[in-house]
């Protein structure tokens, strides 16, 4: 039976276990920042010599680590992307708005281990030779970030941050920024926005990339506290080491919050790839299976705006067989290996690693109309798709939640649902009609029966809704 | 292409404009890789731009060449392709031979087309833009419905219909039906932005241009967007306060009926005004302005682009300087000696006077308000009769942006044409000298009230004659031998120069009231009584020779100079 494998959470739920400094010392808080700054270079087959900074940098790239936010790009690739002759100042922004319904492992790390955290930032910063980094942490956090500013307090104090850093010349600082309360906050240049003081208004890209044009258009690095923390791992397991952790392409590990109609709802770490989702459900170690008498409806895998799988659904997939060749194997959708890529392949994503399960008490009317009412109340407003179109469509599903719907309002919906996706400044386009176009698409019975009981239930004399007036002759506004 | 008078000095050759091979609609062309900016900064060639080389309009909201790039409006989102690159990074060739394109798609969706919006994104190198593909339409269409649903389509009695650019693009890519059937989210219809701004929250696509005109052209950070989602709206940081010189272009700026002027609000419908290219008055600048018009009254000034001295803005101190023209006291009749008289009679007397005058004994004031022809004509008088001449300056606050200090629109066009010196004033107390010794007996005022000027009532008394021309009654007016009601330039053609030497002309919009006439008209025959001298009977005419016979003008002819001027040495 597969079990959590403890690397960034190692300590955290210790009995004991403390989020200051001293504890953290105790556990060998801070070494691995030691073995960055003590880096040799290293000399390449070209004869050219990779320096200490870039030795880091290269390490993180080979490690093969994935962004643990919802995009899963690959956090070396990022890193080199950043523009380092600009002869502007780097900057790098840790991103602790965790926000994405159903997520939350990032808070586990700030409020049971600030410094693991604190430590693969300025492990990052001095690889990416930035001398001042923000944490941006989300207004619902108040409690993390005063933690957060504790452990900063306390790290300056020990002469891990500030002027010098350990006698290597190195002066870093880092900020704590509380938001403000708003989901689009977590989007990287919304954050940016936010963060110089306005808007959370997320940037066109192009030319916004933040790795050119980001904080202050400066060059800068965005990345979630989860994939800060693994650097530290990186630098003290050594690159391939750590890269053994998981599955190829899928490396390390991943801190997964399992939430909805679960016995055991709650955070656990996992290889990545090595666990599947039926096993993260049912299995013993983590979920525990479904509350007595239920059965599995389906799953929503990777946060509230990753699409849903439905249970019994069957996957092809790519398997590398004996022989090295690539086939195409029938997955079920229990059996798909907890990663980046099978989730991907499945037609949905890993995200932010949240887990909702919803069992056969679910109404998928009524938990869709749920989600969209969150993203509809969470769109910043600024591109017109998402603005006008995620009200919409929570409009419309309340209305068919709420005993006011037709039979075409399936139809109707996924029509607005496409409309928005891909269209939009931000990826919350996608994040907004992603849920409405899989749930409708794997669940059309389910919305087609409640629209058309409506319909009928208003033909026996409940009388059409003021709605349904206007429906009737739909040329009109 | 307008003339210019003396060639500028040809500026360092341009670099070749390097270019790069695009198709636009099936169309291929080259287009340059930079174009400049809002700031006018070379910036790459976005899809946007390069359309309009092939001709092609791509629709928009928030765009626009003068404003930094939002992006937000999505209205310019089209489907495209770019070459095929293989694994060797070379391009992917069809069985002709021509590259592979491989069309833009949604990556999670590869059946789907991925538009991108042409204000922000860069061409490259063989892209090809599909500007009226059937994905594209249905991208345009999709992003007007999502405009339109909550939209109060009020337009019967909306300021913007007939200028609107939801109007415009619904015509294009809007759909008869509607299939929204939800309740509309309602927004606040009448918010005071401003003591010259009224908000209608409801008709607001929130593009933001007048954020961003505000913060980044006017330097006042005055505009934002409170809530969120649908119910966006835009507000000042105070309400009522949002109070620049330059609010009114916001009015102009949206390309819908949200942001209104409350001096044109509800007043006139725009389809009924005659627009007329005219020129602002209100100072040295002389923005390029369009005047509307509807039977013989003006609704509205506006800015008409141009570059070499506005841009596409005015302030609104200018802007709202027209109602004058139309006031109740404007001076209406031909006065001789205090009684209402005609033009023969009023010309025939004054001809006699000025021809049997003795060398030196008329002086003329003249005004730096005035037309350049009109200057003109009046220096023709003056050499003639030996006369003393000035004109009055004007000086008031100027801005960063387009006010400047002096408040004459022409104060150039009274130098050029020899009315005055650099100084403007410097012969006025040798003009009141005269007076006062009984040297000069005749004096010619136009369009100023010199009691205001050191030549009081007492001292206008002591003349034989004093001619003044006027467009409104003032002390001036009121000891006048001679009121000769003038036309204000809105009534007329004419030029003036600007304080940069910007020559630009004008065009009349509404007939001058009662006798009221042009004053160029009638010094051309006073002048042709006074000094034999013709030719002058049109403007082209005028001008043509005013061109002649003044350097700084030498080689322009009315019919050459364009809508946005020319350059004349100053």
């Amino acid at each position: 039976m597969p079990e959590q494998y403890k690397l960034i959470l190692k300590h955290a739920d210790e009995p004991g276990y403390t989020p200051d400094l001293g504890c953290y010392l105790r556990h060998g808080g801070y070494e691995a920042l030691k073995k960055a700054f003590a880096t040799s270079p290293r000399a390449l087959a070209d004869g050219k010599s990779l320096s200490p900074q870039e030795v880091v940098r290269d390490d993180v790239k080979a490690s093969g680590l994935r962004g643990r936010g919802g995009a899963g790009f690959s956090a070396g690739l990022k890193w080199s992307f950043v523009d380092r002759r600009s002869g502007k100042p780097i900057y790098l922004i840790c991103n602790a708005d965790e926000s994405e319904p159903g997520t939350f492992k990032d808070r586990q790390i700030m409020h049971k281990d600030p410094h693991q955290l604190i430590e693969g930032m300025i492990i990052s910063c001095w690889a990416n030779d930035v001398k001042l980094a923000y944490i941006y942490i989300r207004g619902e956090m108040p409690h993390g970030a005063k933690l957060l500013e504790q452990a900063l307090a306390e790290a300056r104090n020990a002469g891990f941050l500030g002027k010098n850093i350990l006698g290597t010349g190195y002066n870093l600082e880092i900020y704590v920024h509380r938001g403000a309360g708003a989901y689009i906050c977590g989007e990287e240049t919304g954050l940016i926005e936010s963060l110089e003081g306005k808007r959370a208004y997320p940037r066109i890209k192009p030319p916004y990339f933040p790795a050119v044009l980001g904080l202050y258009m400066c060059p800068t690095i965005v990345n979630n506290v989860e994939t800060l923390c693994h650097v530290k791992h990186i630098v003290t397991m050594g690159a391939g080491e750590y890269a053994k952790l998981g599955t190829p392409n899928n490396t390390g590990t991943r801190i997964v919050s399992l939430s909805g109609d679960v016995k055991q709802p709650g955070y656990y770490e996992i290889e990545v790839g090595k666990v599947t989702l039926g096993q993260l459900i049912h299995d013993a170690n983590f979920g525990g299976g479904l509350k007595p008498g239920r059965s599995l409806k389906a799953v929503i895998p990777g946060g509230s705006s990753s699409k849903v799988l439905k249970a019994g659904e069957v996957f092809k997939l790519n398997r590398k067989g004996a022989d090295g060749q690539m086939t195409k194997v029938d997955v079920p959708m229990l059996d798909l290996p907890y990663d980046f890529d099978s989730l991907q392949a499945a037609g949905t994503m890993s995200g932010s690693s949240a887990i909702i399960v919803l069992d056969d008490s679910r109404s998928m009317v009524e938990t869709l109309a749920n989600l969209s009412e969150f993203y509809a109340h969470e769109s910043c407003g600024q591109c017109t798709p998402c603005r006008e179109g995620a009200l919409w469509l929570a409009k419309g599903l309340h209305r068919l939640s709420h005993g006011e719907g037709r039979k075409a309002d399936a139809e109707y919906l996924s029509h607005i649902a496409q409309n928005i996706q891909g269209r939009t400044i931000c990826a919350f386009g996608e994040a907004a009609a992603w849920p409405v176009l899989s749930f409708i698409k794997k669940f059309k019975d389910e919305f087609e029966a409640k629209g058309a009981a409506d319909e009928a239930a208003h033909a026996k004399g409940a009388g059409p809704s003021h709605e349904l007036k206007l429906a009737a002759s739909p040329n009109q506004h | 292409m307008s003339a210019t008078a003396t060639p500028a000095p040809a500026p360092a050759a341009p670099p070749p404009v390097e270019t790069m091979t695009v198709k636009v609609n099936g169309k291929t062309l080259q287009v340059p890789k930079t174009m400049p900016d809002w700031q006018g900064k070379p910036q790459p060639t976005t899809m946007l731009q390069a359309a309009r080389f092939a001709g092609v309009d791509i629709p928009h909201y928030c765009y626009h060449d003068k404003l930094p790039v939002a992006g937000n409006c999505r209205m310019c989102l089209v489907e495209f392709g770019t070459p095929m690159m293989g694994p060797d990074r070379k391009p992917v060739l069809n069985e002709d031979g021509s590259p592979k394109i491989a069309k833009s798609v949604l990556p999670y969706e590869p059946g789907t087309p991925r538009g991108a919006i042409a204000c922000a994104s860069p061409i490259s190198p063989g892209m090809e833009i599909y500007a009226d593909s059937p994905a594209t339409k249905q991208m345009r269409e999709a992003v007007l419905e999502s405009l339109l649903i909550n939209h109060p389509l009020d337009c019967p009695i909306c300021d913007q219909a007939g200028e609107c650019k939801l109007q415009e693009y619904s015509v294009q890519h809007g759909q008869a039906g509607s299939k929204f059937v939800e309740a509309k989210v309602h927004k606040p219809k009448e918010v005071d932005l401003g003591p010259r701004i009224v908000l209608d929250d409801e008709r607001c696509v929130l593009c933001t241009r007048c954020i961003r005109f505000t913060k980044d052209i006017a330097g006042d950070d005055a505009l934002g967007i409170v809530n969120r989602g649908s119910y966006n709206t835009i507000a000042a940081w105070q309400e009522g306060k949002f109070d620049n010189n330059y609010t009114l272009n916001t009015v102009d700026l949206c390309p819908v009926g949200a942001l209104t002027s409350k001096d044109f609000r509800f007043k006139m419908r725009v389809w009924f005004l005659k627009e007329t290219k005219s020129v602002c008055t209100s100072c040295g600048t002389g923005c390029s302005i369009t005047i509307g018009s509807r039977e013989g009254v003006i609704h509205r000034y506006e800015p008409r682009e141009n570059d070499a001295v506005n841009g596409p803005w005015m302030c609104d101190e200018g802007r709202l300087n027209y109602k004058w023209v139309g006031r109740a006291d404007r001076l209406k009749d031909v006065l001789v000696r205090g009684q209402k008289s005609d033009w023969t009679t009023a010309t025939r007397e004054i001809s006699a006077k000025l021809a049997a005058a003795p060398a030196g004994s008329v002086a003329i004031i003249a005004s730096a308000r005035q037309t350049t022809e009109e200057l003109f004509l009046l220096k023709k008088l003056a050499t003639k009769l030996g006369a003393l001449t000035d004109s009055i300056a004007r000086e008031g606050e100027g801005d960063k942006l387009l006010v400047n200090a002096d408040k004459n629109p022409n104060s150039n066009g009274a130098r050029l044409t020899g009315i005055a010196f650099t100084e403007f004033g410097f012969s006025l107390p040798k003009i009141a000298d005269g007076i006062a010794k009984g040297t000069i007996r005749t004096l010619i005022v136009f369009g100023e009230d010199v009691t205001k000027h050191g030549l009081g009532a007492d001292l206008l008394a002591k003349l034989d004659t004093l001619i003044v021309s006027e467009i409104l009654p003032n002390a001036t007016t009121a000891a006048a031998t001679y009121v000769l009601p003038g036309a204000a330039h809105a009534e007329k053609r004419g030029t003036f120069v600007n304080v940069k030497g910007r020559l630009q002309k004008f065009m009349k919009a509404v007939e001058a009231p009662g006798d009221a006439r042009a004053e160029w008209e009638f010094l051309h025959e006073l002048v042709f009584n006074v000094t034999g001298q013709n030719g002058f009977v049109s403007i082209e005419g005028l001008f043509n020779q005013m061109a002649k016979e003044v350097p700084a003008f030498a080689g322009l002819e009315w019919a050459k100079v364009g809508d946005t001027g020319v350059n004349v040495p100053i």
